[in-house]
C-alpha cells in the first residue's frame, strides 16, 4: 500500500448559486482532506450540497469562498488551461448518467481524454483497448452508447476516467441509473480499483453503496454533519 | 497533426448527421463565392478584350488633339474653344521630327443616312485624312487602291470605305468604282478596307475615308457654336519610330508650343494622348463600377456568413452537453474553440470550393451564350478560398467562443 499523503485539501469551502434572484447556499463552510488510496463516500439527502462538493473537489466548479489545494497548490490561482489539464490528467470523473458522447464508439469515448493530453494515435488506441479489456468490455469496443446496456456504458465511463492514470477518481451517483445487480457489479470495480491503490471519492444517497467506502462523510444543508 | 485530423473528422461527422442542414448552410457561401468568381472573371475578360482592342487600333500611337480625349472632371469648354485649331500643316511639321515615323491630320464627322440605290446605312463616320491614313491606323486596302499624294493635293472626290459600309450598301457587288452621294457631293469609291472588328462594342468598319482637302469642301469650317469650336476640327495621329513614344510626346509638345507662340508660363493649349492613356482612362471610368459590382456580389457572402453563424449557434446549443463532457474529461477552452472554429471554417471552405467551381462554370456558360468573354486568373480562385475561409472564421468565432466559455457543470446539466 502507498504511503498516505494528502492529495486535495479544502478549507471552509462555500458555494452560493443564484437561481434567478434567489441565492442558494449549497455549501456553507466545508473542510475536507483526501489522502492517497482513500475510499470516501459523501452522503446526504437531495439538496444537501454533496454534488456541489464533488464538483468543486474535481475542479469542474469553483468555490465562492474558501481555499482548495491540490498537492499544496491553491486551485484559485490556476488558469483555465491549468484547470483543464487537472481535469484531464489529475482526476477522472464518473457520472450518474454516464455522459458518453453518443456519436463515438466505446473505444473513441475512452480515448477522448488522451486526445486532449496530446497522446499519439497508436498510443491512444493501445491504451484504450487495454483499459477496456481490463473492465471486461473487450468485445464492445466498436459499439456506440445506444448499442450497450447501462452497466456497459458505466464501465466505458469508468474506463474513460482511468485512462490518464488519475490521482483521484470521482464518481457522482455511479449506480444511480442502474438496477441493483448491475450497480453491485460496478461497485465491485470501484472496490477493486481501491485495492489496486487508487483513490476513489463518490457521492451517493444509497447507504448500501456508501458502505463500500472506508470513510463516509455525511452532508446536511451544506455542512458536514459527521464523519 | 494527428489532433488536427481528429478534429476534422469529428467535424465531418457532424456534417454527415446533418446533411441537408450543412448543405443549406453552405449554399449561402456557394452562391456568394460563385457570383463573385463569375463576375470577376467576366470583368477580367472585358478588361483583356479592351486592352487587346486598344492595341489593335495601331501600335503605340500618339494623339494630338485640341480637346481632351475624354472629358473627365470639370473642364472649361470656353477655354478649349478659344484654343487655336490644329491644322494639316501641324501634321506636316510633326512628321519632320526625328522621332516621328509619320503623322497625319484627321478630321471626322458623323453623317446620317447614306444611300446606294435601295440600300441605306443609318449613320456612318466620314473621316478626312491623307494617303498615310492606312499606314498609321494599321489598315489595309483589301480591294481597289489606296490614296495617292496627288489625290490629296488635288482635292479629288475619292473615298475608301470600311467593310461594314461595303457589306451593307453593296452586298452583292464590288463597291470599287461606284459612287456615293454625301450632302450633294459625289464620292467615287476607289478601295475597301479590310475588316477590323469592334472596339468597345462599336464597329470600327463603319467609316468612309476621303482626302481631308475634299472633306473641307463638304464641311467648310463654320465655327459658330462654342461646342463646335471646341470639339470639331483636326487632330493629328502620330506614329512614333520604334520605342520613341516618350521622345515624340516631348518633341511634339515643344514644337506645338513654339508654333502656337506660348511663353514658358502658359499652359499647353492642346492635348497629347497615347494608347496607354486610353487604357488608363478606360480603367478609371470602369474601376469604381467594377468595385461596386463585386461589393454587391460580396454582400451575398456576408449573408452566407450569417447563415453559418446561425447554424453554428444552433449547433453549440444542441451540443451543450457534449461540450460539458469534453470539458469534464480535460478539453481546454482553446480545444473547444478550435473544434467549433474548424467546423465553421470547414463548412465555409466546402461552400467556397463548390462556389468556385460553380462560378467558373457560370462564367464559362455566360461566355458561351453571350458575346462577353470570361477570363479566369489564379488569384480569383485564391481570393475565393481566402474569402470563404475569412467568412468561416469571422462568423464562426462568436459561436465558438460561446461554446468555449461554457461552464462545464452548467453544460453537463443542460438537457
Amino acid at each position: 500500500m502507498k504511503k498516505s499523503e494528502v492529495v486535495c485539501r479544502g478549507l471552509d469551502i462555500c458555494k452560493t448559486y443564484w437561481r434567478g434572484k434567489v441565492a442558494v447556499e449549497a455549501l456553507r463552510g466545508v473542510s475536507i482532506q483526501i489522502k492517497t488510496n482513500d475510499y470516501v463516500s459523501i452522503m446526504g439527502a437531495s439538496g444537501s450540497g454533496k454534488s456541489t462538493l464533488i464538483h468543486i473537489l474535481s475542479c469542474l466548479d469553483t468555490p465562492t469562498s474558501g481555499e482548495y489545494y491540490l498537492e499544496d497548490k491553491l486551485v484559485s490561482s490556476y488558469t483555465d488551461l491549468e484547470l483543464a489539464k487537472v481535469r484531464n490528467t489529475f482526476f477522472g470523473f464518473v457520472f450518474q448518467s454516464f455522459s458518453l458522447l453518443p456519436r463515438l464508439t466505446a473505444l473513441d469515448n475512452v480515448a477522448l481524454p488522451l486526445i486532449y493530453a496530446s497522446t499519439r494515435k497508436q498510443e491512444r488506441i493501445r491504451k484504450a483497448i487495454s483499459i477496456l479489456e481490463k473492465t471486461g468490455l473487450g468485445d464492445r469496443m466498436n459499439h456506440r452508447p445506444n448499442e450497450m446496456s447501462g452497466g456497459e456504458c458505466q464501465r466505458v465511463a469508468i474506463a474513460r476516467a482511468l485512462i490518464n492514470d488519475p490521482k483521484v477518481i470521482f464518481a457522482d451517483e455511479p449506480t444511480g441509473n442502474l438496477d441493483s445487480k448491475t450497480g453491485a457489479e460496478i461497485m465491485d470495480i470501484f472496490d477493486q480499483l481501491v485495492d489496486e491503490g487508487n483513490t476513489v471519492v463518490m457521492v451517493t444517497h444509497d447507504a448500501s453503496v456508501a458502505s463500500h467506502a472506508r470513510r463516509i462523510i455525511k452532508l446536511k444543508d451544506g455542512v458536514i454533519e459527521n464523519e | 497533426m494527428n489532433d488536427f485530423w481528429i478534429k476534422i473528422s469529428l467535424s465531418l461527422q457532424t456534417f454527415k448527421t446533418h446533411r441537408l442542414r450543412s448543405f443549406l448552410t453552405a449554399l449561402g457561401i456557394i452562391i456568394g463565392v460563385s457570383t463573385v468568381i463569375a463576375i470577376l472573371s467576366l470583368i477580367e475578360g472585358l478588361n483583356r478584350s479592351v486592352a487587346e482592342q486598344i492595341q489593335s487600333i495601331g501600335s503605340d500611337l500618339v494623339f494630338l488633339t485640341k480637346h481632351p480625349m475624354v472629358m473627365a472632371g470639370p473642364q472649361n469648354i470656353e477655354e478649349i474653344a478659344s484654343r487655336p485649331d490644329l491644322t494639316p500643316d501641324d501634321a506636316v511639321a510633326i512628321s519632320e521630327l526625328p522621332s516621328v515615323e509619320v503623322a497625319i491630320p484627321e478630321i471626322s464627322q458623323q453623317i446620317t443616312k447614306i444611300k446606294y440605290k435601295d440600300k441605306e446605312i443609318a449613320s456612318v463616320r466620314l473621316i478626312g485624312s491623307n494617303d498615310d491614313f492606312s499606314q498609321v491606323n494599321n489598315r489595309f486596302v483589301e480591294s481597289g487602291r489606296d490614296f495617292s499624294r496627288d489625290d490629296i493635293n488635288h482635292r479629288r472626290n475619292l473615298s475608301i470605305v470600311g467593310s461594314y459600309v461595303a457589306k451593307n450598301l453593296f452586298p452583292e457587288e464590288s463597291p470599287v468604282g461606284k459612287e456615293l452621294n454625301v450632302r450633294g457631293h459625289r464620292l467615287k469609291i476607289i478601295g475597301v478596307f479590310k475588316e477590323k472588328g469592334a472596339f468597345l462594342g462599336q464597329s470600327m468598319d463603319n467609316m468612309i475615308v476621303i482626302p481631308y482637302t475634299f472633306f473641307e469642301k463638304i464641311f467648310p469650317r463654320r465655327g459658330e457654336s462654342i461646342f463646335e469650336r471646341a470639339f470639331f476640327g483636326y487632330s493629328v495621329d502620330i506614329k512614333p519610330k520604334q520605342g520613341q513614344v516618350e521622345k515624340v510626346i516631348d518633341g511634339v509638345r515643344e514644337l506645338m508650343r513654339r508654333r502656337h507662340g506660348l511663353s514658358f508660363d502658359k499652359k499647353d493649349d492642346f492635348e497629347l494622348g497615347t494608347q496607354q492613356m486610353l487604357m488608363e482612362i478606360y480603367q478609371n471610368i470602369t474601376r469604381v463600377g467594377f468595385i461596386a459590382i463585386v461589393a454587391i456580389a460580396a454582400i451575398s457572402l456576408v449573408v452566407g456568413g450569417i447563415g453559418i453563424m446561425n447554424i453554428m449557434l444552433v449547433s453549440v446549443a444542441e451540443r451543450t452537453r457534449e461540450i460539458g463532457i469534453r470539458k469534464a474529461v480535460g478539453a481546454s477552452n482553446q480545444n473547444i474553440l478550435t473544434q467549433f472554429l474548424v467546423e465553421s471554417v470547414f463548412l465555409a471552405l466546402i461552400g467556397g470550393i463548390i462556389g468556385i467551381l460553380f462560378g467558373l462554370i457560370l462564367a464559362w456558360l455566360i461566355s458561351v451564350v453571350s458575346p462577353l468573354k470570361a477570363s479566369v486568373s489564379f488569384w480569383m480562385i485564391l481570393l475565393g478560398f481566402g474569402f470563404s475561409a475569412a467568412v468561416g472564421i469571422f462568423f464562426g468565432i462568436y459561436p465558438a467562443r460561446r461554446a468555449a466559455g461554457l461552464n462545464p457543470i452548467e453544460a453537463l446539466r443542460y438537457e
